[in-house]
């Protein structure tokens, strides 16, 4: 490892350790009440008394999450080519990326539980999808766009068909495009899918007990599904960021 | 036998939102069958517009112009040229011998040939050894190298090259020149060269046409007769001399008293 | 790259200043809006025809929603209950003026809270363009908490209403709820902003070297001015998660008076009331679109710097 390997590495690691540290002596040395903030210790303690609740629960608001991500991204890719190829359908679609992209998506959940039953997992799925429409759509679309001059005069020159156009370049250039919204998308896709669950309907997520161990002044363990929601997080993020590299890789990038 | 290129009164007016720019204004121009000329002139000369008119990657306002007898849409469409620009432009997802084949493979030739005519190409350019290799794993000139190579691929009567090694040191450049002159002499097609560079025109050019801006005209065309074996030895003979200081001239339209100063 | 087919083809135009553009771009974007939402209205009432009352269910799964008037009103129907009063008590404001005061509560609340927290963003941004350590040691940290969910802390924070006393100063509910929306503007604005200082070219840092300027100069004088670009639709992005943030906070704290706790309690009525729970869900959507117009008000007078708007 070379030294700057070793700061890149060592810095943050140590930071966290600290916090960690502080943390712990802080409530203790203080006495903060757990309502306030539990010790770190307190927390995992928790975790490792629920691990298979926080296990089953991470299973479900997953799986939500995962469905919503799927449906969003096709629909957005698929979106994201006609506006490509049709001046109006993108002066109807780009705004309405960008207004849903600054709207609170999940307050449609209270209202799509209504229409798809409190019991139903649809209302949740439906959320994360829509939440996942704008930054696939909108980074797809750049992609799609960023074709360099010099490669469109070339391919011109060549009297390339569109589909050859398509398919030798605008696609291989737009990939890495798609996966940067798919990066994106994936993170806000997991808090949807969390949050959603604040405003009632199934209780079976890490987000309903989450709400429920806080209301039941459960403290330490409402932090133990909250550690479960962010290695959910974790885990969507790096299975997309894999799957970026390995694309980028096979394109010599 | 029909001129590669035939320009008879061409020019071109781009409306932009200032109002509309005269780039080219009766381009009379004929480049033979075999022929390699040179376009020069000072930045805004419209050097690089009329190559793109003869492309057909811009289309002519005004006049007529023909490509071995057809129209340049004819012409792009029968592959009838190859191209070259200042930047290299090869698909950076794509190895060198992939981007070799691009243009066969637009144009629907079989695998084992693509294989076989890239390998010719690839050695031709010196590059065999890096036939694998992405285009970011490549130095400047080695691009620049892949592209001319892909601009041969379909041995073209005709090459359309902009500023080809515009963005390559001068040692490199010079190398270049010299290798682009024996594989011209080899494949025995037309070029249009465009450049900057009075020193460039003059050592591979049989002829070259001086450009004057705003709005951009052919102001000479100096023919250079340093025969057609061309090597390093010529850069510094005197008729080599001799026929850049003739370019210049013509490029300032008056005699230049102060030799040996390269004005780019 | 100087030659004129360079400088005047179309697609190859020198980078124009966003400002010209933006009035007409204005204009047609309320009407796109417009479009859109009539657009919305009309499959809103085509689902309404065409799907059964009762739904449609794929196995287990719910996949086509109830289109009865309980579950999906008629849209005019939804319009003229916003102008009807919210209860039948005597003197109950319309369900407008309640979605009005709510959003304006919210919007406070998040706007306080992306206040701070973009103020506390830019100045970890400017730490970590002063001393590369504390960069190091952040941005992983910085990013990590973008990609997880910390929002899940939401239920938590709010506990801490009314229960922490600092001499006079006594924890409210709102700052709860201000304080989770400053979080969640936090980090997209220190990401945009570290982007933005260190977005000069080196030549131009090296610029400032060779004179002997400053850090402070430097910052002052190139990397704000260049960060302008970056800056902006992080600030825009920060307000958005701003009031999502703030909604959150609201329902999971039950605080009341903001558009959060009126999205709860229609719902709760909707088998009585079916059109409430639109009505708020519409207020929320408008909600976030004017605090992200707000944000973007900011750009006007900076228009020399956004030549070049990254998102």
């Amino acid at each position: 490892m070379t030294a700057a390997a070793v700061r890149r590495w060592v810095a943050p690691v140590l930071l966290g350790v600290v916090a960690l540290l502080l943390w712990q002596a802080f409530v203790v040395g203080a006495g903060i009440k757990p309502y306030l903030l539990p010790s770190p210790t307190a927390i995992v303690e928790q975790l490792v008394l629920v691990l298979p609740l926080v296990w089953s629960a991470a299973l479900a608001t997953g799986m939500n999450v995962l469905v919503g991500l799927v449906v969003g991204s096709v629909v957005a890719i698929g979106a994201a080519i006609v506006a490509a190829r049709s001046r109006m359908a993108d002066t109807l679609l780009s705004p309405t990326a960008a207004a849903l992209s600054v709207m609170p998506i999940v307050a449609l959940a209270p209202a799509l539980n209504t229409m798809f039953g409190t019991t139903s997992t649809t209302p949740r799925r439906l959320v994360v999808s829509v939440v996942v429409f704008a930054p696939v759509f909108v980074n797809m679309l750049r992609g799609l766009r960023q074709v360099q001059p010099v490669h469109r005069d070339l391919l011109k020159a060549y009297a390339a068909t569109p589909r050859q156009i398509t398919r030798t370049v605008t696609i291989p250039g737009a990939l890495p495009y798609l996966f940067t919204g798919l990066r994106i998308a994936s993170s806000t896709a997991v808090i949807a899918a969390i949050v959603a669950e604040y405003f009632g309907g199934l209780q079976n997520g890490l987000g309903s007990r989450i709400t429920s161990a806080a209301s039941n002044s459960a403290y330490a363990r409402a932090w133990a599904f909250v550690l479960g929601a962010i290695l959910l997080g974790l885990v969507f993020y790096l299975a997309t960021l894999a799957l970026e590299r390995a694309v980028a890789r096979r394109q010599g990038g | 036998m029909t001129n590669a290129v035939e320009a008879r009164g061409v020019g071109k007016v781009f409306s932009s939102r200032s109002g509309e720019v005269s780039a080219l204004e009766g381009i009379d121009l004929h480049v033979a069958a075999g022929e390699f000329v040179s376009l020069i002139g000072p930045s805004g000369c419209g050097k690089s517009t009329l190559l793109r008119l003869i492309a057909d990657l811009d289309t002519p306002t005004t006049g007529e112009l023909t490509v071995f007898g057809k129209t340049p849409q004819q012409a792009r469409e029968a592959q009838d040229y190859g191209i070259a620009f200042q930047q290299a432009g090869l698909l950076p997802w794509r190895t060198v011998t992939a981007n070799v084949e691009l243009p066969l493979e637009l144009h629907g030739v079989g695998k084992g040939e693509r294989a076989v005519r890239a390998k010719e190409l690839l050695s031709l350019v010196g590059l065999d050894e890096f036939a694998g290799h992405f285009p970011h794993q490549l130095s400047g000139g080695m691009q620049q190298r892949v592209a001319i190579a892909r601009s041969l691929a379909e041995r073209p009567s005709l090459l359309l090259m902009d500023e080809p090694f515009g963005a390559l040191d001068e040692m490199t450049r010079e190398r270049m020149q010299t290798e682009l002159v024996r594989i011209c002499a080899e494949s025995g097609a037309a070029v249009v060269f465009v450049t900057h560079s009075i020193p460039e025109a003059v050592f591979l050019s049989q002829r070259v046409v001086v450009m004057s801006p705003r709005p951009g005209r052919i102001s000479a065309v100096v023919p250079i007769t340093l025969g057609d074996v061309r090597g390093e030895g010529l850069r510094e003979d005197a008729s080599f001399f001799a026929a850049v200081t003739a370019v210049r001239e013509a490029l300032h339209g008056t005699p230049v008293t102060a030799r040996g100063v390269d004005l780019r | 790259m100087t030659d004129l087919a360079t400088t005047l083809a179309p697609e190859r135009t020198a980078p124009v200043p966003v400002r010209p553009r933006e009035r007409s771009t204005a204009r047609r974007r309320i009407l796109v809006g417009v479009l859109a939402v009539l657009l919305l209205a009309a499959l809103w009432e085509l689902v309404k025809v065409v799907v059964p009352d009762a739904g449609g269910h794929l196995g287990e799964a719910s996949v086509l929603p109830r289109t009865d008037d309980l579950a999906m009103p008629h849209v005019w129907d939804i319009v003229e209950r916003v102008l009807q009063p919210e209860t039948s008590a005597t003197g109950s404001p319309t369900v407008l003026g309640a979605m009005l005061s709510a959003c304006w509560f919210t919007l406070r609340v998040a706007l306080a809270g992306w206040l701070v927290g973009s103020v506390g963003g830019l100045l970890l941004a400017a730490l970590m363009q002063r001393w590369q350590l504390a960069e190091h040691a952040l941005v992983p940290w910085v990013v990590l908490s973008q990609t997880v969910p910390l929002i899940a802390l939401a239920p938590l924070v709010v506990g801490w209403g009314g229960r922490i006393h600092i001499g006079a100063f006594e924890w409210q509910r709102w700052m709860s709820v201000a304080l989770i929306a400053s979080y969640l503007a936090f980090f997209p604005v220190t990401i945009g902003a570290l982007r933005g200082f260190q977005s000069p070219p080196a030549a131009q840092v090296e610029l400032f070297r060779a004179q002997a300027a400053t850090w402070n100069r430097t910052m002052l004088s190139l990397r704000l001015p260049a960060s302008v670009p970056y800056l902006l639709p992080a600030l825009r992005l920060g307000a958005a998660t701003a009031v999502v943030g703030a909604i959150v906070a609201e329902v999971s704290t039950g605080t009341k008076g903001g558009i959060g706790r009126l999205i709860i309690s229609y719902a709760q009525s909707a088998s009585g009331d079916p059109a409430k729970p639109w009505a708020a869900i519409a207020a929320a959507a408008l909600l976030g679109l004017l605090a992200a117009g707000l944000v973007s008000l900011l750009g006007l007078g900076l228009g020399r710097y956004r030549y070049a708007e990254v998102r």
